[in-house]
């Protein structure tokens, strides 16, 4: 059963300079377990896509009227997207679908201990008693690497290094036990060796808890090494997804490919540095017909500067939205 | 070999902080007793994770530091400054318009009130570099273009442009009063990969062109890879390998190095089994482990990395590590 369904996802933001499309109808499927990677660059909509599964978009929001996003918990199907009442919400937000975030400085509450603010959650979500929380809690903490876990349980968030917030972090949003889990930017704000191990750490807890996880990020190397399947956005648009090999391996659509011909080559020092041309165009003014023609090498001119392309299939389980693609796939 | 632009012999950067338990001072070693030379012309890489002392080794070079001891000699071939000792303020002006700074963060950098038109001049009118209002113009035009930025650009203010164009004003700005020595601090780590290349690319080309010297401090090895002629890798304010991009990644020596290569994510999927990770994180800078600061976290130290603090030596051409024990463990993988 498919634990994850988002149908025509589209969010816009009411700004003081006009309506912003940041998720233009958006649509995938998750199942229990599955590691999901969402890549693009900074106004992708990557972030806004997530939050919005936890209602966590603020501040003239308006959602599209065909979108949904049904999550199905034990049998029962829930449109996150109409869920308003806090008790109901509390399904989305640390029940069935938890968040850890790149900042984890941030998303702790400075002036609580961290052991103070995993019981609230507990107590909140799983009606257990203060003491099983307690012990749950150190537990969870032990879990995610956190060396005297018991004495860590009583400090504050600024106490801890940035490698040991977020391992804290991680802790925090496993002790519920939720079915989905979103990590966005995770490891961004680490340095490179911390980085490694909580992707480690990450990789170990799919195999115990087995969740499905959203791992956000722009880092196509992060993704390789966590993700089973791979979905890509650029400028609120889902452009190509597929499993992780085959999207790495044979990109399909123009904007994928860009991305990783820019990445440092480590094994080829000899390559020249291959930028995908021009800049990201301002949300408030995203280009008609397909959002990336203005820097696509492979352009149809009149075709896709004037329809937008569909996703449609290059491979089973492989879609990409692209024009240039679509006689290769029809042959 | 030419000249060295930036000569540096023995320098330290400790920051007093508060008193001790029983009152004996606490000091913040950020730097601590290096000797490092960069050559004229070149693009200088300088890597290691936070905490390293990179950067502030980096602000120390363009005197926005404070120099516990050491020196720091500057010669362009047509001014020589000794960075420490300069107090003329006409010598502190005329070494600031030859050394720059590229900050980071192209969103922090730029003041939201200036059009990039004046972000651009004001370097060149606060240190009277113009003499008129149409020379600064041309100039500022000049340089723009050089950026591959339009004059339709120079009229507007900075929160109309996206992260890369936003980096390419900032390194407009730090070009203005001509300078032959940048510092380029995390300039791309900010930036989103696809635009990532192209400042490099940018910076690459400037260099190239004018002539210049960049000392690029990274976190990304395979960035420095790519545009790095020379790098040297930092760990707790001592410099532990030195060498040419090329003898590095061929061959790094120090385990330090080797485990940053190694925790580098790779790209394919079916290679999600590295050979070797670092446990634990880096220490606190006020109070270094003894003898090598790295045994803490080596897999191969043994008890005289504890006793005795390795000094940086030659092991091939250009190529120093400080580890007691690089040949012997050359290719060697942690049990």
């Amino acid at each position: 059963m498919t634990l994850l369904s988002v149908r025509d996802l589209t969010v816009r933001f009411a700004t003081d300079e006009g309506l912003v499309t940041a998720v233009d109808q958006v649509s995938f499927d998750l199942e229990p377990g599955e590691v999901m990677g969402l890549v693009g660059e900074s106004g992708s909509g990557k972030s806004v896509t997530a939050k919005s599964i936890m209602q966590l978009n603020f501040g003239g929001i308006r959602y599209g009227e065909t979108s949904q996003i049904l999550l199905d918990v034990d049998g029962r199907q829930t449109d996150a997207l109409k869920l308003k009442r806090p008790r109901d919400l509390r399904l989305v937000r640390g029940g069935a679908v938890s968040m850890i975030f790149q900042e984890p400085m941030a998303s702790f509450a400075p002036a609580i201990t961290i052991g103070d603010q995993m019981v609230e959650q507990l107590i909140l979500h799983k009606r257990v008693s203060k003491a099983e929380a307690k012990k749950t809690s150190i537990e969870f903490l032990d879990r995610a690497g956190i060396s005297d876990a018991a004495r860590r349980f009583d400090q504050y968030a600024f106490e801890l290094s940035g490698g040991m917030r977020q391992r804290a972090m991680i802790a925090m949003a496993l002790s519920t036990r939720p079915r989905l889990l979103i990590a966005d930017e995770p490891t961004t704000a680490l340095d490179v060796t911390i980085q490694a191990q909580v992707i480690d750490l990450m990789k170990e807890i799919v195999a115990e808890f087995g969740m499905a996880i959203i791992f956000i990020t722009h880092d196509l190397g992060v993704i390789a090494q966590t993700a089973d399947k791979v979905a890509v956005m650029y400028l609120g648009k889902m452009v190509e997804q597929g499993p992780v090999r085959e999207v790495i391996r044979t990109a399909a659509h123009p904007y994928t490919q860009g991305l990783l011909n820019a990445l440092p080559d480590l094994s080829d020092l000899d390559s020249p540095l291959k930028p995908v041309p021009g800049d990201i165009p301002s949300p408030l003014e995203r280009p008609a017909g397909c959002v990336f023609h203005t820097r696509c090498p492979e352009k149809i001119p009149g075709r896709c500067d004037a329809a937008v392309p569909a996703m449609a299939p290059v491979a089973p389980g492989h879609a990409c939205a692209c024009f240039a693609r679509e006689t290769e796939g029809a042959a | 070999m030419n000249r060295p632009l930036i000569r540096i012999d023995g320098l330290s950067v400790h920051y007093p902080l508060k008193g001790g338990l029983l009152g004996e001072p606490v000091v913040l070693r950020a730097v601590d007793r290096v000797s490092l030379e960069i050559p004229r012309g070149s693009f200088f890489g300088l890597v290691g994770e936070s905490g390293s002392g990179k950067t502030t080794l980096g602000r120390a070079i363009l005197k926005a530091a404070p120099i516990t001891e050491g020196r720091i000699e500057y010669d362009d071939g047509e001014g020589r400054h000794d960075v420490g000792a300069m107090k003329n303020k006409g010598e502190i002006r005329d070494f600031r318009r030859r050394a720059q700074l590229i900050f980071q963060d192209p969103y922090a950098a730029l003041s939201p009130r200036m059009t990039v038109r004046d972000i651009i001049a004001e370097p060149l009118e606060v240190m009277g570099i113009t003499r008129s209002r149409a020379e600064t113009d041309a100039r500022v035009r000049e340089i723009a273009a050089r950026c591959r930025l339009n004059v339709e650009h120079l009229r507007r203010f900075p929160h109309a442009f996206s992260g890369g164009q936003r980096q390419r004003i900032s390194i407009a700005r730090a070009l203005a009063p001509t300078p032959r020595f940048l510092v380029a601090d995390e300039s791309v780590a900010a930036l989103d990969v696809s635009i990532q290349a192209d400042i490099l690319n940018l910076l690459k080309g400037l260099q190239r062109d004018l002539g210049l010297t960049f000392l690029f401090i990274s976190h990304d090895l395979s960035v420095v890879a790519h545009v790095c002629d020379h790098v040297a890798v930092m760990y707790l304010g001592r410099l532990v390998e030195t060498a040419p991009t090329r003898a590095l990644f061929a061959r790094p020596l120090h385990p330090y190095t080797r485990a940053l290569l190694s925790a580098i994510p790779s790209l394919d999927p079916d290679d999600r089994g590295r050979a070797w990770k670092l446990q634990g994180e880096i220490p606190s800078p006020a109070d270094p482990p003894s003898g090598c600061r790295f045994r803490t976290r080596c897999p191969f130290a043994r008890e005289r990395c504890a006793a005795e603090e390795p000094a940086l030596r030659p092991l091939a051409s250009g190529h120093e590590v400080a580890c007691h024990f690089a040949e012997e463990l050359e290719g060697a993988v942690p049990a």
